[in-house]
């Protein structure tokens, strides 16, 4: 796979080369590196949310590049979850509604049911009702958590899941993170800078410079 | 999908996304629809009002009896129909004898109306549904003091003899025609014949009247139109009562473009409310793009919430232009008689397709805009939807409003007007706020830290500043417009007919008499009025050629050729007329001798300025060149003339005089001692049809005021929508600030320096605009002369100030109550 940004030719940079990676399903593999290494920019592909310049992603069998926006789309639906940096809640929904969000968009008919019990799960039984600003940062995560998992995804993209939260804080979402995807037996993807998160994956895959500088 | 739209929909509502949407939404709707309410419901009360000045939806008048073919039409026509029949004789009680404007009505009279009566002189009078009774007469008062006689005594008329039964007190439709001054004398049309009055070659007038549904009444119009014969005319309201025609048309005028204003000022307050609801969904758009929702499943939902937004507001903007109309339905019901026609359904009709048009004008581009932002937002917040020119992005919203002002004022002229002062004020406003706000940001560096980065930011971000300018100084200039300038306007109306405004005009008043009269004046506590000579003269040539009646095809001007014409001779402009062409007599004219004319008459003889006229008066002619012509005010009560000369033309042919004065009050015998005093002056009392007209002017203003609220509304809230659309930005901002160790102190003077320019700014820009628009409403559309307030000028700028500092103090709190992290994780 390659990703370039800006005109071929002298001004043309090299974001992505030559990355191949299979990842079964199952299992949890974090994707390491520093800053600007091309970790966030390998997870929005592996997503589907951007196209690279060359290169192929499968997912589930499906070329993800050989459909359009639509249908990537349609298939982030059925297959993906996710988990951001800034959590991504959206602010006019409380925390139920937020974790009913992806259902009610597939037409689940017990989307508020489902998020009722999966905020219990995440620990957050009692803050149904609450907006995303009256959060603390590890309940807006543990909501988006709830969010990601409660449609049953096969595989859950995490970037940098811990990165707006302070140390304590960001293990104690790790920990529930690992938990739910061994309760679901997710696959998961995972974005960290962070070498003792990244640790607690079966695969770690570093990236220097937008290559793969080794797999252990 | 309809109902996850619905559940976004209430979501977003309960979040304080759309309040503002809504509520623009829902006063273009409310004012639209009040308006169309007002013209489709009041206006026909008033023109049914204006109609009883002709006493009639139809009036036609004939110098010969009318035939039974016009009469049996009305009646197949389903139409209500009744005739009177007037003609001026001698009326006899005892020894007084008195020229008496006699009336005979045939029961029914008037169809539009009421007369108004009283058992005695001095009592006031009540409406009636009848005519005078067989073999009785009603008298006007005058009539009744001059005849020195009173109810039950008999009054001769031809042959006949009559008992008066009653006092003549109000005429609905007596104008102010100056062939109506002598005093009045009513009976039954069925007592005319017994007279013996009636007789071959008497100078009678003969009417029909007709009144019923309009359409009937239109058809009927059309069918007698075509046929009409010799000596016979309709009367409608274009020629009659100008005075009233002239305020209908004023105030239908007002209500117009205040609605056009609520529907601008509301387009700007939905363009700012959909862009920053845009501006804050585009992370969620691009959270549901990665669960995997479609684009047109985005789209569709947007749409669908938008759609279920205009509903919501369409039907509360129209519930409450319903109920505004009900309270000026029950508040005129006092001043209007009969009941008010229900309103139809149109109204309604009009406020949502406003409503639906507007949100479908400035929500769809950015919606579209919206399905643009790629889901990779979600992780690199760099990215979000391609930029576009604002052009492109509202040239939907921009012909919506067009086309809405297009519908709103009936006409292109009317319409492209509003739409070119207000896309020229946005010009301008936005020329001068960006060119204010670089020179000030470039100059301006000096003072403290906090004042330097306030001055700062107005360069960083110049256009979103130039809009928010933009903004707050059309918010501030409709208010400003909508009180210090309204005020202004509705003075100057009313002014037209103040309490004061003369209601006696005096005629044929000798040279000799003037000083007495004077005199009688100041001993009876009246104001000496101005006093004009009055020559009655025949035009007889236009450029040497004679002219007579079958040069022209006009009905009026067949007539009027015919006539003498009243003219007056001076030397300075009347009051309240205004030249419009050519110039007011100079000193060449004083020494040559000129002629100034009035404009619908000179239209209707095709005569321009440096035409040269020739009349004739008591056999001797004299010519003169038109060197001006001129507008005149008919609801000013004063004498009018049609021909006004220089003083050398006029001044030997033999002249009476005319004048018109305002009685005081509880003065009743006053004309009765004039009448006595001066027995050859007519006194015409106008006092009745100038306390109807000044009523229908009162229930016209008070109706305006309450459609003004409306866009007054819209101005507010366009001001605090522009308020809020950096709000967000500047929570960020602040929290930055903060964590690099600013005070609070600091942030809030920061902002307020900021704030302050931009607020100066738009409310100097306010003034301008304020006083631009005034001043063309008044001279262009209400010739009224307009009135220079200075008071706008340090109204505008102390408003902008007070406005955005508050706005400052309440954002800069908000940002300030909160720790820093969590704003800044928020603004992420």
């Amino acid at each position: 796979m390659r990703l370039t940004d800006g005109m071929p030719g002298a001004n043309e940079l090299v974001i992505l080369q030559d990355i191949s990676l299979e990842v079964m399903p199952g299992e949890a593999v974090a994707i390491v590196g520093a800053s600007g290494s091309g970790k966030s920019t390998l997870l929005g592909l592996l997503a589907g949310l951007d196209t690279p310049s060359a290169g192929t992603v499968r997912l589930d069998g499906a070329n993800l590049f050989g459909l359009d926006e639509d249908g990537r789309a349609a298939l982030r639906g059925k297959l993906l979850g996710f988990v951001f940096q800034s959590f991504q809640l959206l602010p006019a929904l409380n925390a139920q509604e937020n974790v009913m969000l992806p259902l009610e968009l597939s037409g689940e008919p017990r989307a508020a049911d489902l998020a009722q019990k999966m905020l219990a799960r995440v620990g957050l039984a009692e803050r149904l009702r609450h907006y995303p600003k009256t959060l603390s940062g590890g309940e807006q995560q543990r909501v988006a958590l709830a969010r990601a998992f409660v449609t049953q995804p096969k595989l859950l993209l995490a970037d940098e899941p811990t990165g707006n939260l302070d140390a304590a804080t960001g293990a104690g979402v790790i920990e529930l993170m690992f938990e739910m995807n061994a309760e679901a037996r997710t696959t998961l993807l995972l974005v960290t800078h962070d070498e003792a998160i990244a640790g607690r994956c079966a695969r770690k895959i570093r990236l220097v410079a937008g290559r793969i500088d080794g797999e252990g | 999908m309809l109902r996850l739209a619905l559940r976004m929909l209430l979501r977003d509502w309960r979040a304080g996304e759309l309040h503002v949407l809504a509520l623009a939404l829902v006063l273009a709707v409310g004012g639209v629809a009040s308006v169309a309410f007002f013209a489709d419901r009041v206006r026909q009360a008033l023109t049914r009002e204006a109609h009883q000045v002709l006493g009639a939806d139809v009036l036609m008048t004939a110098d010969h009896a009318w035939s039974s073919e016009f009469r049996d039409e009305v009646a197949r026509r389903g139409l209500s129909r009744a005739e009177s029949v007037i003609f001026v004789s001698m009326a006899r009680a005892g020894n007084e004898a008195l020229l008496a404007a006699v009336k005979a009505v045939t029961p029914g009279y008037p169809l539009r109306g009421k007369l108004r009566i009283a058992p005695g002189p001095n009592i006031p009078g009540a409406d009636t549904d009848s005519v005078p009774p067989r073999g009785s007469v009603w008298l006007d008062e005058r009539m009744m003091a001059a005849l020195k006689v009173g109810p039950g005594d008999a009054v001769e008329l031809g042959n006949a003899r009559f008992l008066v039964s009653a006092v003549l007190t109000l005429e609905p439709d007596r104008g102010v025609s100056f062939m109506n001054f002598a005093p009045r004398l009513m009976i039954q049309l069925e007592d005319l014949p017994a007279t013996g009055l009636v007789q071959p070659g008497s100078r009678i007038n003969y009417q029909l009247l007709a009144a019923g549904e309009r359409e009937g009444i239109q058809q009927f119009e059309q069918w007698a139109r075509a046929r009409l014969g010799r000596g016979e005319r309709i009367d409608s309201l274009e020629n009659a009562r100008p005075e009233v025609r002239a305020g209908l048309d004023r105030a239908q005028s007002f209500l117009g473009l205040t609605a056009m204003l609520a529907v601008i000022l509301s387009a700007v307050a939905i363009a700012l409310g959909t862009r920053r609801y845009t501006e804050r969904h585009l992370d969620g758009y691009a959270v549901m793009r990665c669960m995997g929702a479609t684009q047109s499943k985005l789209f569709a939902l947007f749409a669908w919430e938008f759609l279920l937004l205009a509903l919501g507001a369409s039907l509360a903007g129209c519930a409450l232009g319903f109920v505004v109309q009900n309270l000026v339905a029950w508040w005129l019901a006092a001043l209007i008689p009969g009941t008010l026609p229900p309103p139809g359904p149109t109204p309604v009709f009009q406020g949502a397709a406003t409503g639906f048009v507007l949100l479908a004008g400035f929500a769809l581009p950015p919606l579209l805009q919206l399905k643009e932002v790629p889901a990779l937002r979600v992780i690199r917040r760099d990215v979000g939807p391609p930029r576009q020119g604002a052009l492109a992005v509202y040239i939907l919203g921009l012909a919506s409003v067009f086309g809405l002002l297009l519908w709103q004022a009936g006409e292109v002229k009317l319409a492209s007007t509003v739409f070119g002062g207000f896309a020229a004020a946005f010009g301008v406003f936005a020329a001068i706020g960006y060119g204010a706000l670089m020179a000030i940001g470039r100059f301006g560096r000096t003072g403290n830290i906090s004042w330097r980065y306030g001055l700062a930011n107005l360069l960083r971000r110049p256009r979103a500043n130039t809009v928010q300018i933009v903004a707050i100084a059309l918010g501030l200039t409709a208010i400003l417009l909508l009180t210090v300038i309204r005020a202004d306007l509705i003075a100057v109306w009313r002014e037209r007919l103040p309490p004061e405004a003369p209601d006696r005009f005096l005629v044929n008043i000798q040279p000799e008499q003037r000083q007495a009269l004077s005199e009688f004046f100041e001993l009876s506590g009246v104001k000496q009025p101005q006093t004009f000579p009055m020559v009655r003269a025949r035009l007889v040539t236009v450029n040497g050629r004679p002219v007579g009646a079958e040069d022209y095809s006009d009905e009026r001007a067949k007539r009027q050729i015919e006539r003498e014409f009243n003219m007056t001779y001076m030397t300075a402009v009347p009051r309240d007329n205004q030249v419009t062409a050519g110039a007011w007599f100079g000193a060449d004219d004083l020494a040559r001798g000129a002629i100034s004319m009035e404009h619908w008459i000179a239209e209707r003889f095709g005569i321009r300025t440096g035409d040269v006229l020739e009349f004739v008066s008591a056999g001797r002619s004299f010519t003169a060149p038109v060197t001006s012509v001129r507008k005149l005010n008919w609801d000013s009560m004063r004498p009018n003339f049609f021909f006004i000369t220089t003083p050398g033309l006029l001044e030997g042919f033999p002249a009476s005089y005319i004048t018109s004065f305002h009685a005081p009050h509880g003065d009743a015998s006053l004309t009765l001692r004039l009448s006595q005093a001066f027995p050859n002056i007519t006194v015409i009392d106008v006092s009745a049809i100038l306390a109807q007209a000044q009523r229908v002017m009162d229930q016209l203003i008070g109706a305006v005021q309450l459609v003004f609220a409306f866009a007054l509304a819209a101005g507010v809230l366009v001001l605090y929508a522009a308020l809020l659309a950096t709000q967000d930005e500047r929570t960020h901002e602040a929290a930055v600030m903060r964590a690099l160790g600013a005070s609070r102190a600091q942030v809030l003077a920061a902002q307020r320096a900021e704030f302050a320019v931009l607020g100066a700014i738009a409310g100097l820009l306010a003034a301008l605009g304020a006083t631009g628009i005034g001043w063309t409403l008044a001279t262009r559309i209400f010739q009224f002369e307009f009135f220079w307030n200075g008071w706008i000028w340090v109204a505008g700028p102390l408003l902008g100030l007070a406005c955005v500092l508050l706005n400052a103090w309440a954002g800069a709190r908000a940002a300030l109550s909160r720790p820093p992290m969590a704003a800044l994780r928020e603004g992420g």
